[in-house]
């Protein structure tokens, strides 16, 4: 699904990220955990396709393509999702609309013929009530007014209806309280399958005891330190970071 | 300003002149009234004494009105158009009587006046000059006693034709009225001098469309003035679409006076010309009164839009709230200029005023200024102005989401926009110029390099 080799990336001239190395196959779900400041959400932006990174060296291959070649909307299309740290607020862009625009250049994408307004609001009714969130979110301007949660919660809406192959969460289950947090959980382990993958980034482990990894990595200093199964997530909440940091070692995913 | 264009400037005013004898004469006639000969004559006199306006005086600052002094016009006549000639610029599902009026002339064939309500009056201001003259002459001679705007002078010295809607005191007139001045687009460039009076009774309730537009592309001027009376809790709302030739110019002066607790809305939406210039002065003269100024502009390539608005506060407890945006492309040029002024007497005054402006490119420039001249203390007096490029942020989020870079842009200008086409009160007419404004967005940028 997703190969990143000797990622390299740096923003406004200062290096981020020092040589990342994942592997993630089709069906698995990797944690990214880290301190703050240690290249996570900078390697989930540059899987997007935000512009502000420059990589200076690695690869990085989506479903045997180059990925870092392909434009935001490309990868979006294909199948890349990424569910924000800070969703933006769009006033004046209805989030139905967006929502419907969005699924059907995927499903153009994939060769299937658009949805008319009939049976998007179907499927969008099904995952409205996944994800306990108000139909009446949908005819309110993007993430406009929203609250954290809220926004949150919206992005892995979004998720569920566009359902991507590759998810990527950036912190999603900051700002939440613990029962939305159970909500989103429900909302991403419903797209579980074979045949997607999804990357968790977050400082905490808490969302993993909802959303449970098959492999956890330790970003630190812009290179991942240490890899594991769920059972590291644990290790590092009760002995935070700082004895990672002192022993770096090579690991491969 | 250089010895040639001045020459143009003198030859430009021995155009007006010209026009303006043949005018009279024509009208002296059929029997021109002589305190309306007296009143144009006045106005004339006064147009000459002041001239046009030239970019050292503070309120023309950035606005060169030169290349409408150095070219001489015709003054507008009407013109045989067809019906469908005209459809594209009428709002579809808009209810409502509709005064059509080509090159400043009224069309009784295309207008449809059917089925108003009693209390209700509309008809053209050349009809109204030849049968009740009594009953708009004082609204005419009061607005040319006031102010010293070269323009509007000139605008009354060749008064002639326009529209008055008229309800009377406690009449409601639910569906619209709407008000087109089109011009066509013969050999030579074309002037005409429309005026509105728009007479709202005590308690009554009213709306007036009034747009202009140009059947072809082509170079003529439009010198139009407006007058809305908002007597007594009336509510009134006005909205004005510039639908102009990407060629033409249009000046234009909105003045509106609120007695005591009247409520206005005055929408302007400028889709089109290449300088345009609306000046917009309210004045809240009765306690209690309120108004809201939205407006909204594009200007792409060429294209030079001034919007100067000034609320005067004359009484306690009135309250206006002020929404300019434009959207500029282009090498095109904006101006907007937001004056406010609160009397001493006018305690309490609740005034706000935002403005936003959207850059799409690097060489587009627009001026923006508030002036506030409060001489109260106990008000509440909020401006703010924006100059910005669409939000990248904003941008990557809708791409991330599949959608193309253009279609984003898109979006984004577009909600920008809507924001302000939205508090338009008719339906049909948010939706007419949601689909105007979409269209024009291409063109506005057309030549874009980058």
């Amino acid at each position: 699904m997703l190969e990143i080799t000797g990622l390299r990336a740096s923003v406004g001239g200062k290096e981020i990220l020092r040589g990342v190395d994942l592997s993630v196959k089709a069906g698995e779900v990797h944690a990214i955990m880290g301190p703050n400041g240690s290249g996570k959400s900078t390697l989930a932006g540059i899987l997007a396709g935000r512009a502000e990174y420059d990589v200076t060296s690695g690869t990085v291959r989506y479903q045997n393509e180059n990925l870092l070649e392909m434009e935001p909307e490309d990868r979006a299309r294909a199948g890349v999702f990424l569910a924000f740290q800070y969703p933006v607020e769009i006033a004046g862009v209805n989030n139905a609309y967006l929502l419907k625009a969005a699924l059907n250049e995927v499903r153009k994408h994939r060769g299937e013929p658009e949805l008319d307004a009939i049976d998007f609001m179907t499927l969008v009714k099904k995952q409205l009530a996944v994800l306990e969130m108000s139909p009446e979110l949908l005819g309110r301007p993007v993430n406009d007014g929203f609250s954290g949660g809220e926004k949150k919660r919206n992005e892995i809406f979004q998720m569920a209806v566009l359902e991507p192959k590759l998810a990527i969460l950036d912190e999603t289950d900051s700002g939440l309280d613990i029962d939305a947090l159970k909500v989103v959980a429900n909302g991403v382990n419903a797209l579980r399958s074979s045949d997607r993958s999804t990357i968790v980034v977050t400082h905490y482990q808490r969302m993993l005891n909802y959303i449970v990894p098959d492999f956890v990595h330790v970003l630190s200093g812009g290179r991942i330190v240490k890899s594991g199964g769920k059972e590291l997530a644990l290790e590092l909440e009760a002995k935070g970071y700082g004895w990672i940091n002192a022993a770096p070692q090579e690991v491969r995913a | 300003m250089s010895v040639t264009s001045t020459m143009d400037v003198s030859s430009a005013y021995e155009g007006y002149q010209a026009d303006f004898t043949h005018l009279q004469d024509g009208l002296n006639a059929a029997g021109t009234p002589p305190s309306l000969k007296l009143l144009r004559q006045t106005a004339m006199e006064r147009f000459r004494r002041l001239g046009f306006p030239t970019t050292r005086m503070e309120d023309w600052r950035f606005t060169n009105v030169a290349p409408i002094a150095n070219r001489p016009y015709a003054l507008g006549a009407l013109t045989e158009v067809a019906a469908d000639e005209i459809l594209p610029f009428l709002i579809p599902e808009l209810p409502g009587a509709l005064l059509v009026f080509v090159n400043g002339r009224f069309s009784a064939s295309l207008s449809d006046t059917d089925g108003l309500p009693s209390g209700v009056e509309v008809q053209s201001l050349s009809d109204a000059l030849a049968t009740g003259l009594d009953t708009v002459e004082p609204y005419l001679i009061r607005f040319e006693s006031e102010g010293e705007q070269p323009f509007s002078s000139l605008n009354t010295a060749f008064l002639q034709d326009g529209a008055v809607v008229r309800v009377g005191d406690g009449v409601v007139l639910r569906d619209p009225v709407h008000v087109i001045f089109v011009s066509t687009a013969p050999g030579e460039a074309v002037v005409t001098h429309p005026r509105v009076l728009l007479l709202a009774g005590d308690n009554s309730q009213v709306s007036v469309i009034e747009s202009y537009a140009g059947l072809r592309d082509a170079g003529y001027f439009t010198n139009a003035v407006t007058q809305i009376d908002a007597g007594a809790g009336s509510v009134v709302n006005h909205c004005k679409i510039l639908r102009e030739s990407l060629q033409s110019y249009h000046v234009a002066g909105v003045q509106a006076r609120l007695a005591r607790s009247a409520v206005v809305t005055s929408n302007s939406i400028t889709l089109g010309g290449a300088l345009v210039r609306n000046d917009i002065g309210v004045v809240l003269e009765g306690e209690g009164a309120e108004c809201t100024l939205n407006g909204l502009y594009l200007a792409g390539w060429k294209q030079h839009i001034d919007n100067h608005t000034t609320i005067d506060h004359a009484s306690p407890h009135c309250a206006s709230h002020e929404l300019y945006k434009g959207i500029l492309d282009g090498d095109g040029r904006a101006v907007f200029n937001g004056k406010i002024i609160v009397r001493l007497d006018a305690q309490k005054t609740d005034a706000k005023q935002s403005n936003k402006a959207l850059l799409l490119s690097e060489l587009a420039q627009v001026n923006t200024k508030p002036q506030l001249e409060i001489f109260a203390d106990d008000v509440k007096c909020t401006h703010g102005a924006t100059v910005g490029q669409l939000d990248e942020d904003a941008l990557f989020y809708l791409r991330a989401r599949g959608l193309g870079r253009e279609e984003a842009r898109r979006i984004l200008i577009q909600a920008f926009a809507t924001d302000v086409l939205n508090r338009i009160r008719h339906k049909p007419i948010q939706v007419e110029l949601g689909r105007t404004l979409l269209d024009r967005l291409p063109t506005i940028s057309a030549g874009e390099t980058t």
